[in-house]
């Protein structure tokens, strides 16, 4: 299991550095995306690899003639990726609609980037009507159309069913492994977490499906191991039933060692609602069917692929009702048996930001105690934070 | 004394008349539910001709914004949003709105009451995000109109899932007010929108003239009609109105300013509390601001507009917005205007309150620079917190641009 971790936490620490292997020694043409919205199933179908940018904390080199300071970090580092040419091994990119400012990445990307071909994905924001949902539908077999065009492919639906099989499997596994973690947070350390999601999005997807049971296996060896050692071998890490289990909310983690601030204040995030996180593996379940909504036969891969993005939880970007994200994140905090919440927002990124004061609201009035973290780049001082989580975790 | 001849022949005389017209908006609105009207609020791209074809009264947050901003109460009330919980870098207009509805505060004693809620997302995701706040505070009907974004295209798909919204936008109104839409009413409001669109183009192009008989500060004031009463006649008699008093001025040589040494485009948001400042500021230096990228947006897809089939025409219309559309494009659109306009300069707001607006500007000022050969000045501020506006900073800044316009002009 560590030889694993320590594989991903390789590729999520300099994942282009893998994208470009990929290429060379593949031959596979690698996409890449920035948000959790794009259909990686049809780039996978397509022969294509998928590889999600981040942007990379620190210091930026180019992107301050082209965008404001009142940018988030993550539109900043991506393009400050791209302005630099790290990024010029790319067959091309695919942007998402999803906010305003990854909305004008897009256009900056293209005009003044780009070398690779570059795709808009214009997903509609509402996603709870049933013109959105066939329009949702539309959009995706227009991406099919145009990245294979652009790749000079024809995706056919076995190649389509048998990448939202691949997808499927990943999304199961990495539910798998939350499980078990939330059952005992000892088991993995919250950090690893993050690394193995994050890996999910960047590797090799069949790689990843075969990896990540390896995970699942240690964690199970360890749990074993566990409950046949003596009560006294057990004082460290902390018992499972002392540790506070919390919930994560937010946007994108880019921050390597949150967890393990929260995990040495006595803490640990049993669950979340990330777009690093659940957001990415939610899925409706095996063998869902088309429910029809977007109007099409059963079993049409396409529909199935529309179908798992219209019923993830959302991103706070798109709407899905008014009150959405608040029972979602409550009934989370109920199932998880979290004792509280930690709103982890990006500085600068407006739709989390909007939803914060009527979650917080909602989170009093079920008297679930709830946290407030903003990350900055350059990230606050590390004894900041801990001291943050120390006298949150005191209050439970 | 001279001078003071001269200013006043300069007033714009209409300007009387477009405030009784707003007061008796405003009245008209407050008073909606005593007279058994509802009230819509609705985004300013938002589609507001079926609303005015069923005697729904248009309220606009980002108009009654604009007035908190120009009204200085802009800080204080986003102040009450920040306490609230909502984060200082979001749209000021909207934290001022949100906290506004709290307290009935701002210079009208708050918006009244809505019935329903439109949102249209042309021109920014924040509007989306801002009517949820307040569709789950008013506990009211909230209608997204989602107009997907043209990066580089209208697609097919696009149309026919806007075209099906307006369909579904009607039913939503017809449910809420109990009443059917009158198709010819619909009809007339539609032509009555184009027609207020070409006058207000009119009236903005009048500014082609040496010296402009208007500037973008006036724009910003008589734009107030064809944003809230796009579609009615009323709007349509103003901006005739209007017009004939810029042609006239235009005909006896009567300029904005004193002396129009430079004329100059703005681009964004204006700096609601700030515009007579910056005006007196351009103004002491010569520089007039002849147009803007700003209220142009009203009538800059009249292009897709069909007078004689609005409702068709709507989809594209309302989709392919100054906004709405990809950054080389508006910059291309910009080119166009310093070309129209003869600008001498380009002035750029940042806009922190912005972000779709702003976000792209780097680049439209550096395509801008090198295809006209035309300084530029970047204003870094915000449309109504003025906490982000530096005085000191932005008058060095302005002062270094006129040096900059006064050496190209061999001075």
């Amino acid at each position: 299991m560590q030889e694993a971790i320590k594989y991903m936490a390789e590729i999520t620490a300099a994942p282009l550095v893998y994208g470009r292997r990929i290429q060379m020694e593949t031959g596979r043409r690698v996409v890449g995306y920035v948000c959790s919205y794009t259909p990686e199933e049809i780039i996978i179908a397509a022969g294509a690899h998928p590889l999600r940018l981040f942007g990379p904390m620190g210091e930026l080199e180019c992107v301050d003639t082209h965008l404001q300071s009142y940018c988030c970090s993550v539109v900043r580092g991506i393009l400050d990726t791209g302005l630099k040419g790290d990024a010029d091994f790319l067959a091309g990119m695919v942007f998402p609609h999803t906010c305003d400012s990854i909305q004008r990445l897009s256009d900056l990307w293209r005009m003044n980037v780009a070398r690779g071909f570059h795709l808009d994905l214009v997903l509609p924001v509402k996603l709870n009507t049933g013109s959105a949902r066939k329009y949702y539908l539309d959009v995706l077999r227009r991406f099919r159309m145009e990245l294979g065009r652009q790749l000079g492919v024809d995706i056919g639906d076995e190649a389509l069913g048998e990448a939202y099989e691949t997808l499927q499997e990943i999304r199961r596994l990495l539910a798998g492994i939350y499980e078990l973690r939330s059952a005992n947070p000892t088991l993995l350390s919250g950090d690893d977490l993050l690394t193995i999601v994050k890996a999910a999005m960047i590797m090799d997807r069949h790689e990843a499906r075969d990896l990540l049971p390896r995970v699942a296996t240690g964690m199970k060896a360890k749990l074993e191991a566990q409950k046949s050692a003596p009560e006294s071998l057990n004082s460290s890490p902390p018992r499972e039933m002392e540790i506070k289990r919390l919930l994560l909310v937010g946007g994108i983690c880019n921050h390597p060692r949150l967890h393990g601030m929260i995990e040495a204040a006595g803490g640990a995030v049993v669950w979340d609602d990330m777009c690093t996180g659940a957001r990415y593996f939610q899925t409706a379940g095996p063998g869902v069917e088309s429910d029809g909504s977007t109007g099409t036969r059963k079993g049409d891969p396409m529909a199935a692929i529309t179908e798992h993005y219209l019923h993830r939880e959302v991103c706070p970007a798109k709407h899905n009702g008014l009150t959405s994200r608040a029972e979602a994140i409550i009934s989370l905090v109920r199932e998880k048996q979290a004792r509280g919440v930690i709103f982890l927002h990006l500085k600068f990124c407006d739709p989390h930001a909007f939803d914060y004061p009527y979650l917080k609201n909602a989170m009093d009035r079920e008297n679930i105690p709830h946290l407030m973290l903003e990350i900055e780049d350059p990230l606050p001082a590390e004894g900041q934070l801990r001291t943050r989580f120390e006298a949150f975790l005191e209050m439970l | 004394m001279a001078t003071n001849i001269d200013k006043e022949k300069r007033k714009i005389k209409s300007v009387k008349k477009m405030k009784e017209i707003m007061t008796l908006y405003y009245i008209d609105a407050k008073t909606a539910a005593d007279n058994g009207k509802k009230v819509a609020w609705i985004t300013s791209g938002g589609p507001v001709e079926p609303l005015i074809a069923m005697d729904i009264i248009p309220v606009y947050p980002e108009n009654h914004g604009a007035m908190i901003g120009a009204a200085k109460m802009g800080v204080d009330l986003c102040e009450k949003a920040e306490a609230m919980g909502y984060a200082g870098d979001l749209c000021s207009y909207a934290r001022s709105d949100i906290s506004c509805a709290t307290v009935n505060g701002g210079p009208i004693g708050g918006l009244p009451r809505p019935d329903v809620l439109v949102c249209g997302n042309n021109i920014c995701g924040t509007v989306l995000k801002w009517y949820e706040v307040q569709a789950r505070y008013f506990d009211v009907p909230l209608f997204i109109f989602d107009t997907p974004f043209c990066h580089t295209a209208f697609h097919p798909e696009m149309s026919r899932y806007v075209r099906t919204q307006i369909d579904e936008y009607i039913v939503f109104l017809e449910s809420a007010t109990g009443k059917k839409l009158d198709r010819d009413r619909m009809a007339e409001v539609g032509r009555l929108s184009v027609a207020g669109q070409r006058l207000w183009q009119a009236v903005l192009d009048t500014t082609i003239n040496r010296p402009a008989p208007m500037s973008a500060f006036d724009a910003f004031f008589h734009l107030a009609l064809i944003v809230t009463l796009r579609g009615t006649r009323q709007a349509v008699d103003y901006y005739q109105e209007l017009l004939a008093e810029m042609n006239q001025r235009v005909r006896d040589g009567i300029g904005a300013i004193a002396c129009e040494r430079y004329r100059l485009l703005w681009d964004n948001l204006p700096i609601w509390y700030r515009t007579k400042w910056l005006s007196d500021k351009f103004a002491a230096h010569d520089a007039c601001l002849v147009a803007d990228t700003y209220t142009s947006a009203w009538c800059g897809s009249l292009r897709y507009m069909d007078e004689n089939d609005f409702l068709a025409s709507m989809a594209e219309g309302y989709t392919r917005i100054y906004l709405n559309i990809g950054v080389d494009e508006m910059a291309r659109m910009v080119g166009e205007m310093v070309d129209k306009y003869d600008a001498d300069g380009l002035v750029m707001h940042s806009n922190r309150s912005c972000k779709p607006y702003s976000f792209g500007q780097y680049d439209i000022r550096k395509i801008v620079e090198d295809s006209k050969g035309i300084p530029s000045l970047i204003i870094e501020a915000d449309m109504c917190d003025e906490r982000n506006f530096s005085e000191s900073q932005i008058e060095t800044r302005i002062e270094a641009f006129i040096e900059m316009l006064k050496q190209r002009d061999g001075q």
